[in-house]
């Protein structure tokens, strides 16, 4: 019998341990809905991973947790307040209390690594530049970048511009980090410097860490609980032991990366893509 | 038939809702840059100044060049009809009067248009792109007030000076022809066209400028911020951008010399 938690539905946040609970959410983009429902908590201090294949939706519910997108309907609760009521002083201070580290690093082109890491600090604090400065060696020194700080972002490998961009990210001390596919297009070295870095900050700053990736060696590495999503729905939720010893046959599928049966036969491949034509023309 | 009518139904609507989306950021951005620093948010004078130069210093050598030879085509053109009429003393006053009043804003937008319109939709549609935008709004950083309210101010401040520059360097390529063909001395000609000018031609088209200046800002910014996926899309919005300003900032010339000649008679 599988250990996986499937997702309970209840109103309001469970625990008041929750550092985010997100509540039936539903996330569409024009007519097409992505997420179907989306409902889960995300513990103070751990480390959650949210899994899925491409187009599974998680990085859209990784967006609309930040606030990029709008929900067409559902809640999210950060830090024990509703987004959806907040102000947009609350809102404001919440993102100041988050920080995000992109797929790409999105570091600014024009802006050395100094700088970029420096900005959050210029915008929202009255703090000296000589502050500022030590600040962002801090940070840089955190991340294993110390002495970048005049480098430009193009001057950077991938792994570093990550990293710098986990410094930016980290500047105005946030509660809680997000990292999207921190280690997309990376060799398998770097990418386990960054997933190494993760559990740094995790163990020197008790942070509450989401992270979106589909490559499960970093998600079993990095994770306290995940979270699978498959089409826009919680398929599985649970500690990696539970994922591990789950028998749920999407997980089952996804953690053995076994292909999808409809492709494995070529004739059920043109079969499907038949079905798929038949039903766009309906 | 319903077909048509549809077609045309939803080109309205998409223009009227493209309009709107120019309006909005126009205002937000005048916002930020009249009202908002009298609530306690400064103005970037830094990132404003570093437009200033790109937009209006950087572009000083070629605007000068394209209103020298414009001033001279002018003066040219104009002589053609005159000296059948034995008047060509007022080639002065035909090329500063057009330069002030229409040609010399038009000319210093469309090069604006080209050089800095074209680069801010670039600009945008690559940080779009790339997540930038994006990271800036994570950051609790509004990229309207980071990003477009420098080139906003930059630009209606940098527009109507440039537009006084291509005034006189107008002028300057007319008194090409006037000095060689025309009998005029260089001192003369100068003196002939400040005669023919009425502070009225100056100011029109110094708030045509300021006018342009913000459409061109508009445009290229709603077009970049507005970049789907892809560096494809970054060409297409640099394109639109391009297009739309030289179409917005004629419509707009239209509209203000209108309103000037029903409100002020000449």
């Amino acid at each position: 019998m599988s250990a996986v938690l499937q997702p309970a539905q209840p109103q309001r946040p469970s625990s008041d341990v929750a550092m985010i609970s997100i509540r039936d959410l539903r996330v569409s983009y024009g007519e097409r809905e992505i997420l179907h429902g989306i409902s889960f908590d995300v513990l103070k201090g751990e480390t959650m991973v949210i899994l899925g294949g491409s187009g599974s939706g998680k990085s859209t519910l990784l967006r609309t947790l930040v606030g990029l997108e709008t929900p067409t309907s559902g809640e999210i609760w950060i830090r024990g307040k509703n987004t959806a009521a907040m102000t947009a002083a609350e809102r404001e201070e919440t993102r100041k209390k988050m920080g995000m580290s992109f797929q790409g690093g999105a570091l600014f082109g024009s802006m050395t690594v100094g700088q970029n890491v420096a900005l959050p600090l210029k915008e929202h604090t009255n703090l000296a530049d000589s502050t500022v400065d030590i600040m962002l060696r801090l940070k840089l020194e955190q991340v294993g970048l110390a002495g970048y700080e005049d480098y430009k972002p193009s001057q950077l490998s991938g792994g570093m511009k990550k990293r710098a961009a986990v410094a930016r990210a980290l500047s105005m001390d946030p509660e809680i980090l997000f990292f999207d596919e921190p280690s997309a297009g990376l060799d398998p070295i770097i990418a386990a410097g960054i997933d190494q870095l993760i559990l740094e900050l995790k163990k020197a700053f008790h942070m509450t860490i989401i992270v979106v990736t589909h490559e499960l060696a970093s998600a079993f590495l990095i994770a306290d609980r995940m979270v699978l999503i498959d089409k826009g729905h919680v398929v599985a939720l649970g500690t990696m032991q539970e994922m591990r010893e789950s028998v749920h046959p999407r997980v089952r599928q996804f953690l053995d990366r076994v292909a999808e049966p409809e492709v494995e036969q070529e004739l059920d491949y043109l079969q499907m893509l038949t079905k798929e034509r038949t039903r766009a023309r309906r | 038939m319903t077909g048509v009518l549809a077609q045309i139904g939803e080109t309205v609507i998409d223009t009227l809702a493209y309009l709107g989306g120019l309006a909005r950021l126009g205002a937000r951005a005048a916002s930020y840059v009249f009202v908002a620093p009298f609530r306690g948010k400064p103005l970037r004078l830094g990132r404003s100044i570093a437009q200033a130069m790109e937009v209006g210093v950087r572009a000083l050598p070629i605007l000068s060049l394209i209103t020298f030879f414009i001033g001279l085509i002018l003066a040219l053109q104009a002589a053609y009809e005159l000296k059948k009429f034995g008047a060509l003393n007022y080639v002065a006053s035909a090329v500063v009067i057009s330069m002030s009043r229409e040609l010399g804003p038009l000319i210093t937008a469309i090069v604006v248009i080209g050089r800095s319109g074209s680069a801010f939709a670039a600009e945008l549609g690559t940080m779009k792109v790339s997540e930038e935008i994006d990271a800036l709004e994570t950051m609790a950083i509004n990229p309207v007030q980071f990003l477009v309210t420098p080139k906003f101010l930059a630009m209606i401040i940098m527009l109507p000076c440039l537009t006084i520059w291509a005034n006189f360097m107008g002028v300057l390529g007319g008194s090409l022809f006037g000095v060689a063909q025309a009998d005029f001395t260089f001192g003369g000609y100068i003196h002939a066209s400040l005669d023919a000018l009425f502070l009225r031609d100056i100011t029109t088209g110094l708030v045509k400028s300021v006018m342009f200046g913000a459409t061109i800002t508009a445009v290229g910014c709603y077009e970049g911020l507005n970049t789907g996926g892809g560096a494809e899309q970054v060409g297409r919005s640099t394109t639109a951008a391009v297009v739309t300003s030289i179409f917005m900032v004629i419509a707009v010339d239209l509209v203000f010399t209108a309103l000037f000649f029903f409100l002020g008679g000449k």
